[in-house]
Protein backbone atom coordinates (compact mmCIF):
# COMPACT_ATOMS: atom_id res chain seq x y z
CA UNK A 1 0.00 0.00 0.00
CA UNK A 2 1.19 3.36 -1.03
CA UNK A 3 2.54 5.02 2.13
CA UNK A 4 0.84 8.47 2.43
CA UNK A 5 2.51 11.20 4.33
CA UNK A 6 -0.48 12.57 5.36
CA UNK A 7 -2.09 9.52 6.69
CA UNK A 8 1.13 8.63 8.69
CA UNK A 9 1.74 11.69 10.47
CA UNK A 10 -2.09 11.87 11.14
CA UNK A 11 -1.81 8.22 12.73
CA UNK A 12 1.07 9.31 14.87
CA UNK A 13 0.01 12.72 16.20
CA UNK A 14 -3.58 11.93 16.82
CA UNK A 15 -2.62 8.98 18.06
CA UNK A 16 -0.37 10.58 20.84
CA UNK A 17 -3.13 13.37 21.19
CA UNK A 18 -5.67 10.89 22.03
CA UNK A 19 -3.36 9.11 23.93
CA UNK A 20 -2.44 11.91 26.08
CA UNK A 21 -6.16 13.03 26.90
CA UNK A 22 -6.60 9.38 27.87
CA UNK A 23 -3.95 9.99 30.59
CA UNK A 24 -4.97 13.37 31.14
CA UNK A 25 -8.46 12.39 32.02
CA UNK A 26 -7.68 9.97 34.25
CA UNK A 27 -5.60 12.33 36.22
CA UNK A 28 -2.35 11.57 35.43
CA UNK A 29 -0.57 13.61 35.93
CA UNK A 30 -2.79 15.35 38.74
CA UNK A 31 -1.83 18.62 37.79
CA UNK A 32 -4.14 21.97 37.31
CA UNK A 33 -3.72 25.88 36.54
CA UNK A 34 -0.49 26.66 34.38
CA UNK A 35 0.81 23.13 34.15
CA UNK A 36 -2.45 21.15 33.18
CA UNK A 37 -3.00 24.22 30.06
CA UNK A 38 0.81 23.42 29.05
CA UNK A 39 -0.51 19.51 28.81
CA UNK A 40 -4.04 20.33 27.46
CA UNK A 41 -2.18 22.33 25.01
CA UNK A 42 0.22 19.96 24.10
CA UNK A 43 -2.65 17.24 23.63
CA UNK A 44 -4.95 19.51 21.42
CA UNK A 45 -2.05 20.48 19.63
CA UNK A 46 -1.00 16.66 19.15
CA UNK A 47 -4.64 15.40 17.93
CA UNK A 48 -5.57 18.40 16.54
CA UNK A 49 -2.86 19.57 13.63
CA UNK A 50 -2.90 15.22 13.33
CA UNK A 51 -6.60 15.19 12.71
CA UNK A 52 -6.12 18.27 9.92
CA UNK A 53 -2.74 16.44 8.15
CA UNK A 54 -5.74 13.43 7.40
CA UNK A 55 -7.59 15.75 5.18
CA UNK A 56 -4.69 16.99 3.21
CA UNK A 57 -4.48 14.48 1.26
CA UNK A 58 -8.49 15.14 0.37
CA UNK A 59 -8.67 16.17 -2.83
CA UNK A 60 -12.89 17.23 -1.93
CA UNK A 61 -12.44 18.72 1.36
CA UNK A 62 -15.76 20.65 0.44
CA UNK A 63 -17.39 17.32 1.14
CA UNK A 64 -15.91 16.52 4.45
CA UNK A 65 -18.90 17.61 6.74
CA UNK A 66 -20.64 14.21 5.15
CA UNK A 67 -17.58 12.35 6.48
CA UNK A 68 -19.97 12.77 10.25
CA UNK A 69 -22.87 11.03 9.20
CA UNK A 70 -22.53 7.22 7.89
CA UNK A 71 -21.40 5.93 11.57
CA UNK A 72 -23.46 2.84 11.21
CA UNK A 73 -21.36 1.26 9.15
CA UNK A 74 -18.32 3.08 8.27
CA UNK A 75 -15.19 3.09 10.92
CA UNK A 76 -14.06 6.19 9.05
CA UNK A 77 -17.07 8.18 10.21
CA UNK A 78 -17.10 6.48 13.50
CA UNK A 79 -13.31 7.91 14.20
CA UNK A 80 -14.22 11.42 13.15
CA UNK A 81 -17.30 11.86 15.38
CA UNK A 82 -16.05 9.75 18.51
CA UNK A 83 -12.40 11.94 17.68
CA UNK A 84 -14.78 15.07 18.13
CA UNK A 85 -16.82 14.15 20.73
CA UNK A 86 -13.70 13.43 22.44
CA UNK A 87 -12.28 16.90 21.89
CA UNK A 88 -15.43 18.56 23.36
CA UNK A 89 -15.09 16.48 26.80
CA UNK A 90 -12.11 17.58 27.32
CA UNK A 91 -12.84 21.37 26.60
CA UNK A 92 -15.00 20.55 29.66
CA UNK A 93 -12.37 18.67 31.60
CA UNK A 94 -9.27 21.71 30.41
CA UNK A 95 -11.34 24.32 31.41
CA UNK A 96 -12.25 23.63 34.95
CA UNK A 97 -9.25 21.77 35.74
CA UNK A 98 -6.86 24.86 34.54
CA UNK A 99 -8.73 27.09 35.87
CA UNK A 100 -10.70 26.24 38.83
CA UNK A 101 -8.67 23.50 39.99
CA UNK A 102 -11.53 21.17 40.03
CA UNK A 103 -10.70 17.72 39.89
CA UNK A 104 -13.76 16.50 37.16
CA UNK A 105 -13.64 12.99 38.11
CA UNK A 106 -16.52 11.45 36.37
CA UNK A 107 -15.87 14.08 33.19
CA UNK A 108 -12.58 12.92 33.02
CA UNK A 109 -13.33 8.93 33.12
CA UNK A 110 -15.70 9.44 30.48
CA UNK A 111 -12.43 11.70 28.44
CA UNK A 112 -10.43 8.98 28.82
CA UNK A 113 -13.20 6.31 27.53
CA UNK A 114 -14.20 8.39 24.59
CA UNK A 115 -10.21 9.13 23.74
CA UNK A 116 -9.63 5.00 24.01
CA UNK A 117 -12.66 4.76 21.51
CA UNK A 118 -10.99 7.04 19.19
CA UNK A 119 -7.54 5.30 18.81
CA UNK A 120 -9.64 1.75 18.45
CA UNK A 121 -11.79 3.12 15.43
CA UNK A 122 -8.43 4.49 13.91
CA UNK A 123 -6.40 0.75 14.25
CA UNK A 124 -10.40 -0.47 13.38
CA UNK A 125 -10.33 0.86 9.74
CA UNK A 126 -6.96 -0.44 8.54
CA UNK A 127 -8.31 -4.04 10.91
CA UNK A 128 -11.60 -4.11 8.57
CA UNK A 129 -10.01 -4.27 4.87
CA UNK A 130 -10.28 -7.97 4.02
CA UNK A 131 -8.64 -7.34 0.67
CA UNK A 132 -5.41 -6.63 3.21
CA UNK A 133 -4.47 -10.23 4.58
CA UNK A 134 -1.62 -8.52 6.69
CA UNK A 135 -3.86 -5.90 8.46
CA UNK A 136 -6.84 -7.80 9.09
CA UNK A 137 -5.58 -9.64 12.38
CA UNK A 138 -6.56 -8.43 16.14
CA UNK A 139 -3.20 -7.40 16.85
CA UNK A 140 -3.43 -4.44 14.58
CA UNK A 141 -5.76 -2.06 16.88
CA UNK A 142 -3.89 -3.62 20.00
CA UNK A 143 -0.39 -2.10 18.09
CA UNK A 144 -2.52 1.27 17.55
CA UNK A 145 -3.85 1.10 21.20
CA UNK A 146 -0.38 0.58 22.59
CA UNK A 147 1.26 3.38 20.54
CA UNK A 148 -1.17 5.29 21.76
CA UNK A 149 -1.44 4.79 25.70
CA UNK A 150 2.21 4.40 25.39
CA UNK A 151 3.91 6.98 23.59
CA UNK A 152 1.04 9.39 25.61
CA UNK A 153 2.33 7.95 28.81
CA UNK A 154 5.51 8.83 28.23
CA UNK A 155 4.34 12.72 27.32
CA UNK A 156 2.17 12.40 30.41
CA UNK A 157 5.11 11.94 32.20
CA UNK A 158 4.13 8.17 33.52
CA UNK A 159 7.59 6.88 32.88
CA UNK A 160 7.19 3.69 34.54
CA UNK A 161 3.33 2.75 32.80
CA UNK A 162 5.07 4.30 29.64
CA UNK A 163 7.85 1.40 30.14
CA UNK A 164 5.30 -1.26 30.45
CA UNK A 165 3.23 -0.75 27.51
CA UNK A 166 6.31 -0.25 24.97
CA UNK A 167 7.68 -3.44 26.47
CA UNK A 168 3.81 -4.91 25.47
CA UNK A 169 4.10 -3.06 22.27
CA UNK A 170 7.37 -4.91 21.67
CA UNK A 171 5.53 -8.19 21.85
CA UNK A 172 2.70 -7.43 20.02
CA UNK A 173 4.95 -6.13 16.95
CA UNK A 174 6.34 -9.40 16.71
CA UNK A 175 3.01 -11.27 17.12
CA UNK A 176 1.52 -8.60 14.40
CA UNK A 177 4.87 -9.22 12.18
CA UNK A 178 4.59 -13.02 12.31
CA UNK A 179 0.80 -13.16 11.55
CA UNK A 180 0.77 -10.94 9.17
CA UNK A 181 3.64 -13.10 7.21
CA UNK A 182 1.54 -15.74 7.24
CA UNK A 183 -1.69 -14.05 6.56
CA UNK A 184 0.06 -12.42 3.45
CA UNK A 185 1.51 -15.74 2.55
CA UNK A 186 -1.94 -16.92 2.32
CA UNK A 187 -3.24 -14.52 -0.24
CA UNK A 188 -3.47 -16.64 -3.22
CA UNK A 189 -1.88 -16.93 -6.26
CA UNK A 190 -2.79 -15.10 -9.61
CA UNK A 191 -4.33 -18.17 -10.62
CA UNK A 192 -6.77 -18.04 -7.56
CA UNK A 193 -7.57 -15.00 -8.39
CA UNK A 194 -8.51 -15.11 -11.84
CA UNK A 195 -10.07 -18.71 -11.22
CA UNK A 196 -8.00 -20.56 -13.91
CA UNK A 197 -6.55 -22.75 -12.07
CA UNK A 198 -7.81 -25.43 -13.84
CA UNK A 199 -6.08 -24.52 -16.82
CA UNK A 200 -2.35 -24.63 -14.78
CA UNK A 201 0.14 -22.52 -14.28
CA UNK A 202 -1.57 -18.60 -15.19
CA UNK A 203 0.55 -15.67 -15.54
CA UNK A 204 0.15 -12.15 -16.24
CA UNK A 205 0.80 -11.66 -19.82
CA UNK A 206 -0.05 -8.02 -20.72
CA UNK A 207 -1.65 -5.52 -18.08
CA UNK A 208 -4.66 -3.83 -18.78
CA UNK A 209 -2.07 -0.50 -18.82
CA UNK A 210 0.94 1.17 -19.58
CA UNK A 211 0.99 3.74 -18.33
CA UNK A 212 0.90 4.12 -14.21
CA UNK A 213 -2.42 4.14 -12.94
CA UNK A 214 -4.37 4.73 -9.78
CA UNK A 215 -4.64 1.33 -8.65
CA UNK A 216 -1.33 0.45 -9.10
CA UNK A 217 0.17 3.85 -7.42
CA UNK A 218 -1.94 3.05 -4.70
CA UNK A 219 -2.53 -0.21 -3.96
CA UNK A 220 0.65 -2.32 -5.57
CA UNK A 221 3.72 -0.69 -3.99
CA UNK A 222 6.53 -2.58 -3.27
CA UNK A 223 9.29 -0.72 -2.13
CA UNK A 224 8.51 -1.68 1.35
CA UNK A 225 8.70 -4.96 0.96
CA UNK A 226 12.63 -4.60 0.35
CA UNK A 227 14.16 -3.79 3.40
CA UNK A 228 10.87 -4.86 5.30
CA UNK A 229 13.11 -7.42 7.85
CA UNK A 230 15.73 -4.84 8.46
CA UNK A 231 13.14 -1.70 9.15
CA UNK A 232 11.64 -3.95 11.33
CA UNK A 233 14.35 -4.26 13.47
CA UNK A 234 14.84 -0.77 13.85
CA UNK A 235 11.11 0.13 14.22
CA UNK A 236 11.18 -2.48 17.42
CA UNK A 237 14.29 -1.23 18.69
CA UNK A 238 13.62 2.52 18.78
CA UNK A 239 9.82 2.26 19.43
CA UNK A 240 9.30 -0.42 21.88
CA UNK A 241 12.72 -2.10 23.19
CA UNK A 242 15.44 0.52 23.38
CA UNK A 243 13.00 3.05 25.35
CA UNK A 244 11.24 0.50 27.20
CA UNK A 245 14.51 -0.69 28.55
CA UNK A 246 15.29 3.11 29.40
CA UNK A 247 11.95 3.81 31.36
CA UNK A 248 11.99 0.25 33.40
CA UNK A 249 15.72 0.32 34.24
CA UNK A 250 16.29 3.63 35.03
CA UNK A 251 15.11 5.80 37.98
CA UNK A 252 12.17 8.26 36.05
CA UNK A 253 13.50 11.89 35.48
CA UNK A 254 13.39 14.20 32.85
CA UNK A 255 16.05 13.28 30.99
CA UNK A 256 15.48 9.70 30.58
CA UNK A 257 11.92 10.28 29.45
CA UNK A 258 13.11 12.44 26.91
CA UNK A 259 15.82 10.13 26.07
CA UNK A 260 12.95 7.67 25.54
CA UNK A 261 10.81 10.11 23.22
CA UNK A 262 13.91 10.59 20.81
CA UNK A 263 14.00 7.37 20.66
CA UNK A 264 10.62 6.23 20.15
CA UNK A 265 9.05 9.15 17.85
CA UNK A 266 11.71 7.76 15.31
CA UNK A 267 10.62 4.30 15.83
CA UNK A 268 6.74 5.22 14.92
CA UNK A 269 7.77 7.00 11.89
CA UNK A 270 9.77 4.11 10.62
CA UNK A 271 7.11 1.25 11.87
CA UNK A 272 3.98 3.29 10.72
CA UNK A 273 5.72 3.88 7.24
CA UNK A 274 6.34 0.18 6.91
CA UNK A 275 3.07 -0.85 8.01
CA UNK A 276 1.68 0.76 5.29
CA UNK A 277 4.77 0.15 2.66
CA UNK A 278 4.73 -3.73 3.30
CA UNK A 279 0.87 -4.21 3.07
CA UNK A 280 -0.09 -6.49 0.17
CA UNK A 281 -3.47 -5.57 -1.54
CA UNK A 282 -5.10 -8.53 -3.25
CA UNK A 283 -5.41 -6.66 -6.11
CA UNK A 284 -1.84 -6.79 -6.81
CA UNK A 285 -2.73 -10.87 -7.41
CA UNK A 286 -4.41 -9.36 -10.79
CA UNK A 287 -0.83 -7.86 -11.32
CA UNK A 288 1.20 -10.57 -10.76
CA UNK A 289 2.75 -8.70 -8.07
CA UNK B 1 -26.73 5.54 3.33
CA UNK B 2 -23.72 3.21 3.33
CA UNK B 3 -25.93 0.40 4.59
CA UNK B 4 -26.61 -2.24 2.17
CA UNK B 5 -30.15 -3.07 0.82
CA UNK B 6 -31.13 -6.17 2.28
CA UNK B 7 -32.25 -7.68 -0.71
CA UNK B 8 -32.23 -5.87 -4.16
CA UNK B 9 -35.42 -6.08 -6.52
CA UNK B 10 -33.49 -6.73 -9.68
CA UNK B 11 -29.59 -8.14 -9.62
CA UNK B 12 -28.51 -5.95 -13.32
CA UNK B 13 -24.64 -6.99 -14.12
CA UNK B 14 -22.84 -8.49 -16.57
CA UNK B 15 -21.88 -11.88 -17.65
CA UNK B 16 -18.10 -12.01 -19.54
CA UNK B 17 -17.37 -14.99 -21.88
CA UNK B 18 -13.30 -15.51 -21.55
CA UNK B 19 -13.58 -17.86 -24.45
CA UNK B 20 -14.60 -15.66 -26.61
CA UNK B 21 -13.09 -12.44 -25.44
CA UNK B 22 -9.97 -11.94 -27.17
CA UNK B 23 -8.69 -8.88 -25.97
CA UNK B 24 -8.93 -5.73 -28.24
CA UNK B 25 -9.81 -3.27 -25.79
CA UNK B 26 -12.49 -2.22 -27.33
CA UNK B 27 -14.98 -2.02 -24.28
CA UNK B 28 -12.57 -0.26 -22.58
CA UNK B 29 -12.45 2.50 -25.02
CA UNK B 30 -16.38 2.67 -25.42
CA UNK B 31 -16.50 3.15 -21.61
CA UNK B 32 -14.12 5.82 -21.65
CA UNK B 33 -15.61 7.64 -24.38
CA UNK B 34 -19.58 6.98 -22.97
CA UNK B 35 -18.55 7.83 -19.42
CA UNK B 36 -16.38 10.79 -20.57
CA UNK B 37 -19.02 12.68 -21.95
CA UNK B 38 -21.69 11.81 -19.85
CA UNK B 39 -22.96 10.96 -16.29
CA UNK B 40 -20.42 12.69 -13.93
CA UNK B 41 -17.16 13.89 -13.96
CA UNK B 42 -15.38 13.06 -16.98
CA UNK B 43 -12.81 10.19 -16.85
CA UNK B 44 -9.98 12.48 -16.99
CA UNK B 45 -5.74 12.09 -18.87
CA UNK B 46 -3.19 13.31 -17.21
CA UNK B 47 -0.19 14.50 -19.20
CA UNK B 48 -1.59 12.47 -21.96
CA UNK B 49 1.09 13.20 -24.76
CA UNK B 50 4.04 13.62 -22.61
CA UNK B 51 6.77 11.67 -21.07
CA UNK B 52 4.35 10.18 -17.78
CA UNK B 53 0.98 9.78 -19.17
CA UNK B 54 -2.13 8.74 -17.04
CA UNK B 55 -5.17 8.44 -16.83
CA UNK B 56 -8.68 7.08 -15.31
CA UNK B 57 -10.64 3.86 -16.51
CA UNK B 58 -13.71 2.01 -15.71
CA UNK B 59 -13.11 -0.94 -17.08
CA UNK B 60 -9.27 -2.18 -17.98
CA UNK B 61 -8.60 -5.73 -19.91
CA UNK B 62 -5.78 -7.76 -18.36
CA UNK B 63 -4.76 -10.70 -20.29
CA UNK B 64 -2.86 -14.36 -18.81
CA UNK B 65 -1.03 -17.14 -19.90
CA UNK B 66 -2.07 -20.52 -18.34
CA UNK B 67 -0.39 -23.34 -19.35
CA UNK B 68 -0.95 -27.28 -17.81
CA UNK B 69 1.90 -29.62 -17.79
CA UNK B 70 2.27 -31.09 -21.58
CA UNK B 71 0.01 -28.79 -22.91
CA UNK B 72 0.01 -25.94 -25.12
CA UNK B 73 -0.03 -22.37 -23.17
CA UNK B 74 -3.53 -20.70 -23.53
CA UNK B 75 -4.11 -16.70 -23.57
CA UNK B 76 -7.08 -15.70 -21.68
CA UNK B 77 -7.87 -12.12 -21.75
CA UNK B 78 -9.92 -11.04 -18.31
CA UNK B 79 -11.90 -7.67 -18.63
CA UNK B 80 -12.41 -6.19 -15.02
CA UNK B 81 -14.79 -3.61 -14.12
CA UNK B 82 -16.96 -3.32 -11.17
CA UNK B 83 -18.79 -6.35 -10.33
CA UNK B 84 -21.74 -4.59 -8.84
CA UNK B 85 -21.56 -6.77 -5.22
CA UNK B 86 -24.25 -7.94 -3.40
CA UNK B 87 -22.40 -7.60 -0.17
CA UNK B 88 -19.75 -4.63 -1.78
CA UNK B 89 -17.28 -3.72 0.76
CA UNK B 90 -16.77 -0.32 -1.05
CA UNK B 91 -19.69 0.59 0.10
CA UNK B 92 -20.22 0.18 3.41
CA UNK B 93 -16.46 1.50 4.36
CA UNK B 94 -17.64 5.05 2.88
CA UNK B 95 -18.05 7.43 5.46
CA UNK B 96 -19.99 10.23 3.88
CA UNK B 97 -22.37 7.96 2.30
CA UNK B 98 -21.21 9.12 -1.02
CA UNK B 99 -20.99 5.55 -2.35
CA UNK B 100 -24.24 3.20 -1.99
CA UNK B 101 -25.65 0.13 -3.68
CA UNK B 102 -29.43 0.74 -5.28
CA UNK B 103 -32.61 -1.07 -4.49
CA UNK B 104 -34.16 -1.14 -7.57
CA UNK B 105 -31.43 -3.17 -9.49
CA UNK B 106 -28.49 -3.16 -7.45
CA UNK B 107 -25.77 -0.73 -9.19
CA UNK B 108 -23.45 0.37 -6.86
CA UNK B 109 -22.77 3.94 -7.56
CA UNK B 110 -21.09 6.98 -6.31
CA UNK B 111 -22.81 10.25 -5.32
CA UNK B 112 -20.19 12.59 -6.45
CA UNK B 113 -21.62 15.59 -4.71
CA UNK B 114 -20.77 13.82 -1.37
CA UNK B 115 -17.46 11.85 -2.04
CA UNK B 116 -14.43 13.51 -0.33
CA UNK B 117 -12.21 11.66 -2.05
CA UNK B 118 -10.36 9.28 0.55
CA UNK B 119 -9.80 6.34 -1.57
CA UNK B 120 -10.73 3.97 1.42
CA UNK B 121 -13.51 2.10 -1.20
CA UNK B 122 -10.67 1.90 -3.24
CA UNK B 123 -8.93 -0.02 -0.85
CA UNK B 124 -11.97 -1.84 0.24
CA UNK B 125 -12.22 -3.48 -3.43
CA UNK B 126 -10.49 -6.78 -3.95
CA UNK B 127 -10.96 -5.83 -7.81
CA UNK B 128 -9.28 -2.60 -8.69
CA UNK B 129 -12.96 -1.42 -9.88
CA UNK B 130 -12.40 2.17 -8.45
CA UNK B 131 -9.94 4.78 -9.44
CA UNK B 132 -9.81 8.25 -8.39
CA UNK B 133 -10.04 11.13 -11.11
CA UNK B 134 -6.91 12.99 -10.52
CA UNK B 135 -8.35 15.78 -12.31
CA UNK B 136 -11.97 15.82 -10.08
CA UNK B 137 -10.85 14.12 -6.81
CA UNK B 138 -13.53 12.31 -7.11
CA UNK B 139 -13.64 8.08 -7.22
CA UNK B 140 -15.07 6.57 -10.19
CA UNK B 141 -16.46 3.53 -11.00
CA UNK B 142 -18.61 1.46 -13.48
CA UNK B 143 -22.18 2.66 -13.59
CA UNK B 144 -23.26 -0.01 -15.76
CA UNK B 145 -24.33 3.06 -17.97
CA UNK B 146 -26.75 3.44 -15.86
CA UNK B 147 -27.36 7.21 -18.23
CA UNK B 148 -27.97 4.43 -21.23
CA UNK B 149 -29.93 1.61 -19.63
CA UNK B 150 -32.85 3.40 -18.77
CA UNK B 151 -32.57 6.47 -21.63
CA UNK B 152 -35.91 6.10 -23.42
CA UNK B 153 -34.11 8.67 -26.18
CA UNK B 154 -31.42 6.22 -27.06
CA UNK B 155 -32.54 3.01 -29.89
CA UNK B 156 -33.80 0.33 -27.92
CA UNK B 157 -30.54 -1.45 -28.98
CA UNK B 158 -28.63 0.45 -27.22
CA UNK B 159 -30.12 0.58 -24.03
CA UNK B 160 -26.89 -1.17 -22.83
CA UNK B 161 -23.95 -0.87 -21.19
CA UNK B 162 -21.27 1.01 -23.66
CA UNK B 163 -18.93 -1.72 -23.24
CA UNK B 164 -21.65 -4.30 -24.11
CA UNK B 165 -23.08 -2.52 -27.64
CA UNK B 166 -19.58 -1.93 -28.85
CA UNK B 167 -18.04 -5.78 -27.96
CA UNK B 168 -17.53 -7.11 -31.88
CA UNK B 169 -17.04 -10.97 -30.65
CA UNK B 170 -20.29 -10.78 -27.92
CA UNK B 171 -18.58 -11.63 -25.19
CA UNK B 172 -19.97 -9.48 -22.94
CA UNK B 173 -23.78 -9.82 -22.16
CA UNK B 174 -25.79 -7.88 -19.68
CA UNK B 175 -28.89 -8.94 -17.55
CA UNK B 176 -30.72 -9.18 -14.56
CA UNK B 177 -28.95 -12.20 -12.55
CA UNK B 178 -31.63 -11.86 -9.82
CA UNK B 179 -33.85 -13.34 -12.27
CA UNK B 180 -33.07 -17.34 -12.97
CA UNK B 181 -35.27 -17.18 -16.14
CA UNK B 182 -33.35 -14.45 -17.41
CA UNK B 183 -30.83 -15.11 -20.56
CA UNK B 184 -27.96 -14.46 -18.65
CA UNK B 185 -28.79 -16.34 -15.71
CA UNK B 186 -29.21 -19.13 -18.55
CA UNK B 187 -26.12 -18.47 -19.68
CA UNK B 188 -24.33 -18.76 -16.74
CA UNK B 189 -26.07 -22.17 -15.77
CA UNK B 190 -25.55 -23.72 -18.86
CA UNK B 191 -21.62 -22.44 -18.89
CA UNK B 192 -20.86 -22.40 -14.76
CA UNK B 193 -19.75 -19.02 -14.55
CA UNK B 194 -18.04 -18.33 -11.74
CA UNK B 195 -17.35 -15.47 -9.12
CA UNK B 196 -13.82 -13.82 -9.02
CA UNK B 197 -12.52 -14.05 -5.77
CA UNK B 198 -15.54 -15.62 -3.82
CA UNK B 199 -13.66 -16.33 -0.63
CA UNK B 200 -13.08 -13.38 -0.01
CA UNK B 201 -17.50 -12.93 0.71
CA UNK B 202 -18.48 -10.03 -1.78
CA UNK B 203 -21.11 -12.21 -3.44
CA UNK B 204 -20.24 -10.26 -6.85
CA UNK B 205 -23.19 -10.18 -9.41
CA UNK B 206 -21.28 -9.98 -12.47
CA UNK B 207 -20.29 -13.35 -13.28
CA UNK B 208 -17.30 -14.99 -15.66
CA UNK B 209 -17.75 -17.92 -18.35
CA UNK B 210 -14.75 -19.74 -18.21
CA UNK B 211 -12.27 -20.82 -21.62
CA UNK B 212 -14.26 -24.18 -23.11
CA UNK B 213 -11.71 -27.25 -22.57
CA UNK B 214 -9.77 -27.55 -25.53
CA UNK B 215 -9.28 -31.09 -27.44
CA UNK B 216 -5.86 -32.23 -27.22
CA UNK B 217 -4.45 -33.98 -31.00
CA UNK B 218 -3.53 -37.20 -31.35
CA UNK B 219 -1.27 -36.74 -34.62
CA UNK B 220 1.81 -35.08 -34.35
CA UNK B 221 2.13 -32.48 -37.30
CA UNK B 222 5.82 -31.94 -36.24
CA UNK B 223 7.29 -35.37 -36.30
CA UNK B 224 10.07 -36.57 -38.78
CA UNK B 225 8.17 -38.68 -41.41
CA UNK B 226 11.26 -41.27 -41.51
CA UNK B 227 14.31 -41.59 -38.80
CA UNK B 228 16.14 -42.34 -42.09
CA UNK B 229 16.43 -40.54 -45.47
CA UNK B 230 16.03 -43.13 -48.41
CA UNK B 231 15.74 -42.91 -52.15
CA UNK B 232 17.61 -39.58 -53.79
CA UNK B 233 17.91 -38.04 -50.31
CA UNK B 234 19.71 -41.26 -48.71
CA UNK B 235 22.32 -41.55 -51.60
CA UNK B 236 22.78 -37.45 -51.33
CA UNK B 237 23.22 -37.75 -47.57
CA UNK B 238 25.57 -40.44 -47.90
CA UNK B 239 27.65 -38.90 -50.73
CA UNK B 240 27.95 -35.44 -48.21
CA UNK B 241 28.61 -37.96 -45.65
CA UNK B 242 31.81 -39.41 -47.95
CA UNK B 243 32.85 -35.53 -48.87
Amino acid sequence: MHPAPSVIIFTILSGLGFGLFFWLGLGMPDVSGGTAFAFFFIAYTLSCVGLIASTFHLPNKKNAIYAFSQWRTSWLSREGIVAVVTLFTFALIAIPRIFLGAEMVFTGVLGSFFAFVTVITTGMIYTQMKTIPRWRQPMTPVMYMLHALGGGALLAGESKIAGWLLLALSLVLLVMWRVGDQHAAARGTTADATGLAHLGEVRMLESGHTARNYVVDEMVYRIGRKHAAKLRVIALALAGVLPAAILLLTPPGHVTAFLALALHLPGIVIGRWLFFAEAEHVVGLYHGK
Amino acid sequence: MTALPDKTDKKLGLVIDLDTCVGCQGCVTACKGWNTQNYGAPLSDTDPYGADPGGTFLNRVFSYEAQAEGRPAQTVHIPRSCLHCDDAPCVTVCPTGASYKRSEDGIVLVNEDRCIGCGLCAWACPYGARELDHEAGIMKKCTLCVDRIYNENLPEEDRVPACVRTCPTGARHFGDLGDPDSDVSKLVADRGGYDLMPDLGTKPVNKYLPPRPKDTLNTQPLKAVADKPQGFLGWLDKALEKL
